[in-house]
């Protein structure tokens, strides 16, 4: 069966593909860091996060729409924020816009509220998804590794990544048998079988577990995965890495 | 002569964890480039005694590999001699891509990287897989599957292959495939199979396991013969005697 991939992209050929996944890593996370710690006045320099982002993306090769289609997961949460402003009155310094509905009224604190949310989940979500378009799971769980991350946590991450697919695969055909078996009837019965079902998938799970663990000892392992040397950092990776210098600078000055 | 032996397997008896008998007292001597096909119905105890082979599983009795007799304190020697290829892919291959997976193998056994990378083109090539290094398994087909699961082992050079099942689940074009590809391997084999044909392409001996106990130990050209036995285990006779006839294999070295 096949699956949305979780790197969807990750396989196109740019510059910035190319780069190690390290690089790549550091810097977008100092996108995110930069950005989260901007005070929300700061517009200049979110709007120069955001070119350096889509500049970023342009030199990947991205389609742009795609890309922002992606960043709406975020819609939920700034809904949660938007909801919360009507309430937020405190200050009456600012002045308030007045809704006439009922007496409600949005006060300009809390439309910064929103607009600090806003702009931070974006430009955060935005990164994270460059990110993941432009490394594969496998390079950046390799990249996380050499960066410090503990190993038994990007083992996890890998197992997790690898059998994820597999787990889902086990899932659909589990539910297009019952399907298949005319699943129907009152919700009381159906919650029964489902739960039927999530407890045959861990069985399986485990088992699944055992079996692989046993292909691993076959294979000589011994308690501690086997290391690979990294790669040595070349020019691209270099100039790419400006970038984190380049925002400090830009957070420091124009925050 | 133990030296010379590749397996050599007394006595042994295996009970599952339930109490369940797996394995009663089986013999079984496997001498090198042989290849050996292990038929039987299921459970019948093929995959129980494969697992033997490495000490995945290990029952009272006798079982040396290569000289080495299969204890806990050998089992890292063990299983650099021994390559298991479970039946199921899904299994076998647990690392992102399938170069880590290949190469799983000979990282453990502690080789340095330039070996290893050499080891995994090599592994590749003889299974048909060049370029397949960046792959996730989960995007490969189920044909793929089985040779990457191959070259797992096959980069660890092990002089013994144990394989459960290599075609199953495979389409004929992928499952000739991946015949000629296991022939070309000049290892010693023992293959656990419950096709008739596969074990006929594969192996020169078989050797018949029902309800955990030997019950043959034949050539395959005896096999495909004996009518009586093979209608035991449920296999078409009259296929298996179309096979010995058309055979080239057979044809010099026939009795008559």
């Amino acid at each position: 069966m096949r699956h949305a991939f979780l790197d969807h992209h990750s396989q196109t050929e740019s510059p910035i593909h190319h780069l190690d996944a390290r690089a790549k890593i550091v810097v977008f996370f100092t996108f995110i860091l930069i950005g989260v710690s901007s005070p929300p006045t700061a517009l200049l320099l979110f709007s120069l996060l955001a070119l350096g982002l889509i500049a970023i993306a342009v030199l990947a090769r991205l389609p742009l729409g795609h890309l922002l289609k992606k960043v709406l997961v975020v819609l939920p949460f700034l809904f949660v924020v938007a909801l919360s402003i009507p309430f937020m009155q405190k200050d009456a310094v600012g002045g308030g816009y007045n809704l006439g509905l009922g007496g409600l009224s949005v006060s300009r604190n809390g439309l910064w509220i929103l607009w600090n949310v806003v702009i931070k989940s974006c430009l955060g979500v935005f990164s994270i998804i460059l990110l993941s378009s432009t490394t594969s799971f496998p390079q950046l769980i390799r990249g996380m590794e050499k960066l410090g991350s503990p190993r038994i946590f990007t083992m996890i991450t890998s197992f997790m990544y690898r059998y994820s697919f597999i787990l889902i695969d086990e899932m659909h055909r589990m539910k297009r048998a019952r399907d298949s078996r005319c699943f129907g009837g009152r919700w009381f019965w159906q919650t029964k079988v489902i739960g039927h079902m999530i407890g045959t998938l861990f069985l399986r799970s485990f088992h699944r577990g055992e079996r692989v663990y046993m292909a691993m000892l076959s294979r000589g392992y011994h308690g501690t995965m086997p290391e690979t040397k990294a790669r040595r950092l070349g020019l691209g990776e270099v100039l790419f890495l400006c970038f984190t210098p380049f925002l400090l600078f830009l957070r420091i000055y124009l925050g | 002569m133990t030296s010379n032996k590749v397996i050599d397997i007394d006595h042994l008896s295996y009970d599952y964890p339930d109490g369940t008998p797996a394995l009663r007292d089986i013999h079984l001597e496997v001498y090198p480039h042989e290849s050996v096909a292990i038929l039987g119905p299921n459970g019948a105890g093929k995959s129980t005694l494969l697992y033997h082979l490495n000490g995945t599983l290990m029952g009272t009795g006798k079982v040396i590999i290569l000289g080495v007799p299969v204890e806990k304190n050998n089992l890292k020697e063990i299983r650099k001699k021994v390559g298991l290829v479970f039946q199921s892919p899904e299994d076998q291959l647990f690392c992102p891509t399938v170069f880590d997976d290949v190469a799983f193998g000979p990282l453990n056994m502690g080789l340095d990287e330039e070996d290893i990378r050499q080891r995994v083109q090599k592994a590749l090539g003889v299974m048909g897989l060049k370029g397949f290094e960046g792959r996730s398994a989960h995007h490969l087909s189920e044909g793929e599957k089985k040779r990457v699961a191959l070259a797992t082992v096959l980069s660890m050079d092990s002089e013994l292959l144990a394989l459960d099942e290599p075609t199953d689940n495979l389409d004929p074009a992928g499952s000739r495939l991946l015949i000629e590809r296991i022939r070309a391997i000049p290892q010693t084999k023992v293959i656990v199979t419950h096709h008739l044909a596969v074990a006929f392409d594969l192996c020169e001996r078989a050797v018949l396991l029902f309800e955990g106990r030997k019950i043959e130990d034949l050539s395959m050209g005896e096999l495909l013969k004996d009518r009586a036995l093979l209608e035991r285990f449920g296999f078409d006779a009259d296929y298996a005697r179309w096979m010995y006839e058309k055979s080239a294999r057979f044809q010099s070295s026939r009795p008559e």
